[in-house]
């Protein structure tokens, strides 16, 4: 089992900041996912730790040694690509099996580790096969197959699973959890899917214009958004943020030095006349089925609620807000940065 | 649409193409067959039908067994040798070196310049005592030589031209192919600790094979194709050391104007290029891995 960790990695190319002095760790036998929106940094930074680019500043660790410097064979880690990266011209057999020949694994060995990572798998019927005769969630499981039989301790995904559809997706999502937990990997996996994260993560690095927003497990970072960009990440539909005037209510105009943020299901409808609740206006109705999004305009900001089941309530009807003092996050709105949790 | 009238429209588009493909191509090489088994027609001798006579002549002349043997040594000194450098200049080339465009562009010089140009610069490579290879021969203290002019030399003058042209033109292909490959195939290989030479061997080489297939037809059909920079530079001498085929014919139709016996010979040659072309696919296809 080997832990990664990276310190102040950074890879420029030119003016271009892909990634900008970042640093975390990876617990052995833990799953952390990279996550950000598309151009962060993700697959740059999982690519300097593969060792398929090299930084131009900083350090990576993997079980203890420094492998800054080292080819990507030497660094004792196996990769899923996202276009699979599988060979065409060669069956699944030998497709998992490249790594091993070139490795000069013997026969024996090959053939064992092959069984395994076909039942583990289910790929027991199309070992003969060519990729192209393959679909896509066949070819993505040949491609974890190649990861397997390596038996790297680090194993480096990148997103694995954005050219599936969102069945197939859900499924693979709770089977590379499970492969994970089964083969005790340290498993680094970049994706731009918040629902990813949250489901499989142990840890999520969360990162913004090459730079790390936010490094927690996930129900820390559900609970305790530590910017505003990173409230908005996570969650569907995400926290509302709304600006606060001077006296800490929620401003007429935009602008002012601290914002608010609470999540649409921490909000609840009440009539109007309920002391202490905020006053609003429906704008507009969403019915989802288990429950609706009741989106409400106060002053100059616009407040989504998740009301449970089909709420009665109309467009344009005046409607009371309240949630508890708990279910308020603060933000400092010139630098993004949460100021103060709620009350415990 | 309806079956029928999609069949419809299928020939119609195709008709075009067919009409002209049937007059100048089809047609032209039936008509090469009928010929070779008539006797060429003089003044006050019409053409007549003679069996296989032509043939028969063909086997009894000594100018057509030294120019089939040329030309087969001709495409075994080519061949190989143009592919096996276009594939290293390819994967020279694509390598991600300073001024590569410049070094593509410069191995593809010698496809793009005209043929008489060519034979031109080849010409002056090879005269004796002032051309550049008796220069550079005269530094070391050797004696002139008549390249163009020693049977001995003379093909093999024509092997070292040939290769220069044709593998900058074959590179071209071997570049598309290596450029069309996902760069991810090399860090997935490169990751599992895969070797250059090892991932040439497994995987870059089998992934080339269509192309090779491709150019390696062409390179046949170029090989006995060839006829204008023997016409420019040596004209099939001396003693017919350079006699190729093609010039064979050329020779035989337009200087002679023995129809007949042209035609004949013409058949020949359509007859080796359809079996190498045919064992080329039927062989080669088996072993390819498309797309
Ligand atoms: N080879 C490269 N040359 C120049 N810029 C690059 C290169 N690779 C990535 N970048 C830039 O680095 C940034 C991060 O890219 P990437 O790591 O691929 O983002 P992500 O995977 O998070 O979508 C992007 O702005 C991208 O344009
Ligand atoms: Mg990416």
């Amino acid at each position: 089992m080997s832990d990664v960790v990276v310190e102040k990695l950074a890879r420029h190319w030119g003016t271009t900041k892909a990634l900008d002095g970042v640093s975390f760790k990876v617990e052995a036998g833990s799953f952390a996912v990279l996550l950000g929106p598309s151009g962060c940094g993700k697959s740059t930074l999982l690519r300097l730790i593969a060792g398929l680019e090299s930084p131009t500043g900083g350090s990576i660790r993997i079980a203890g040694q420094d492998v800054t410097g080292l080819p990507p064979a030497k660094r004792g880690i196996a990769m899923v690509f996202q276009s699979y990266a599988l060979f065409p011209h060669l069956s699944v057999a030998q497709n998992i099996c490249f790594g091993l020949e070139v490795r000069h694994v013997d026969a024996a060995e090959r053939k064992r580790r092959l069984e395994r990572a076909a039942e583990l798998l289910g790929l027991g019927k199309l070992l003969d096969r060519k990729p192209s005769q393959l679909s896509g969630g066949q070819q993505q499981r040949v491609a974890l197959g190649r990861a397997i039989v390596a038996q790297a301790p680090v194993c480096l995904m990148d997103e694995p699973l954005s050219n599936l559809d969102a069945q197939l997706r859900h499924e693979m999502r709770l089977e590379i959890r499970e492969l994970q937990r089964r083969l005790s990997m340290t498993m680094i996996y970049v994706t731009h899917d918040q629902v990813e994260a949250m489901t499989m993560a142990d840890q999520v690095v969360l990162l913004r214009d090459g730079k790390i927003e936010q490094d927690a497990a996930p129900d820390a970072l559900y609970a305790h958004p530590a910017t505003i960009f990173a409230a908005r990440f996570i969650g569907t539909p995400p926290m509302n943020v709304v600006d606060l005037d001077d006296e800490g209510r929620i401003a007429d105009a935009p602008g002012g030095a601290g914002a608010l943020g609470v999540r649409p299901e921490d909000i609840v409808v009440v009539p109007i006349e309920t002391p202490g609740a905020v006053q609003a206006r429906v704008e507009s109705i969403e019915y989802l089925g288990a429950d609706t999004l009741v989106a409400a305009r106060k002053g100059a900001g616009r407040l989504v609620a998740r009301v449970p089941g089909k709420a009665k309530i109309e467009a344009g009807a005046a409607i009371g807000l309240a949630w508890t003092q708990e279910a308020q996050h603060i933000f400092d709105n010139r630098t993004g940065r949460r100021v103060a949790d709620p009350p415990a | 649409m309806s079956k029928a009238r999609a069949t419809i429209y299928g020939w119609l588009l195709l008709g075009p193409a067919f009409v002209l493909l049937a007059a100048f191509t089809h047609w032209p090489a039936i008509a090469t067959l009928y010929h070779s088994f008539h006797s060429t027609a003089r003044r006050n001798r019409p053409s007549v039908y003679v069996g296989l006579d032509n043939y028969q002549g063909m086997i009894d002349d000594p100018v057509f067994w030294q120019a089939l043997i040329n030309n087969f040594w001709y495409a075994v000194g080519t061949i190989p040798v143009s592919i096996g450098l276009a594939l290293l200049m390819a994967l020279w080339v694509n390598e991600k070196l300073a001024g590569r465009t410049w070094l593509r562009l410069a191995y593809f010089t010698p496809t793009v310049l005209p043929m008489i140009a060519v034979a031109n610069i080849w010409l002056f490579f090879y005269t004796p005592d002032y051309g550049l290879f008796d220069q550079i021969r005269g530094l070391f203290g050797l004696r002139a030589t008549n390249w163009l002019g020693e049977p001995g030399t003379v093909l093999g003058c024509l092997i070292v031209m040939t290769i220069w042209k044709e593998a900058g033109f074959f590179m071209i292909f071997y570049l598309a192919a290596l450029q069309s490959m996902p760069p991810n195939l090399a860090e997935a290989a490169a990751i599992e600790g895969c070797g250059r030479w090892t991932f040439f061997r497994r995987v870059t080489f089998p992934l080339l094979m269509p192309t090779t297939l491709f150019v390696l037809v062409n390179a046949v059909i170029g090989a006995f194709r060839m006829v204008d920079h023997v016409v420019a530079l040596t004209a099939g001498g001396p003693n017919n050391a350079s006699m190729l085929l093609l010039v064979m014919i050329y020779d035989v139709a337009f200087r002679y104007w023995d129809v007949a016996y042209a035609a004949t010979l013409t058949v020949v040659l359509l007859a080796i290029l359809g079996t190498v072309a045919l064992i080329q696919f039927v062989v080669l296809e088996k072993r390819i891995h498309y797309r």
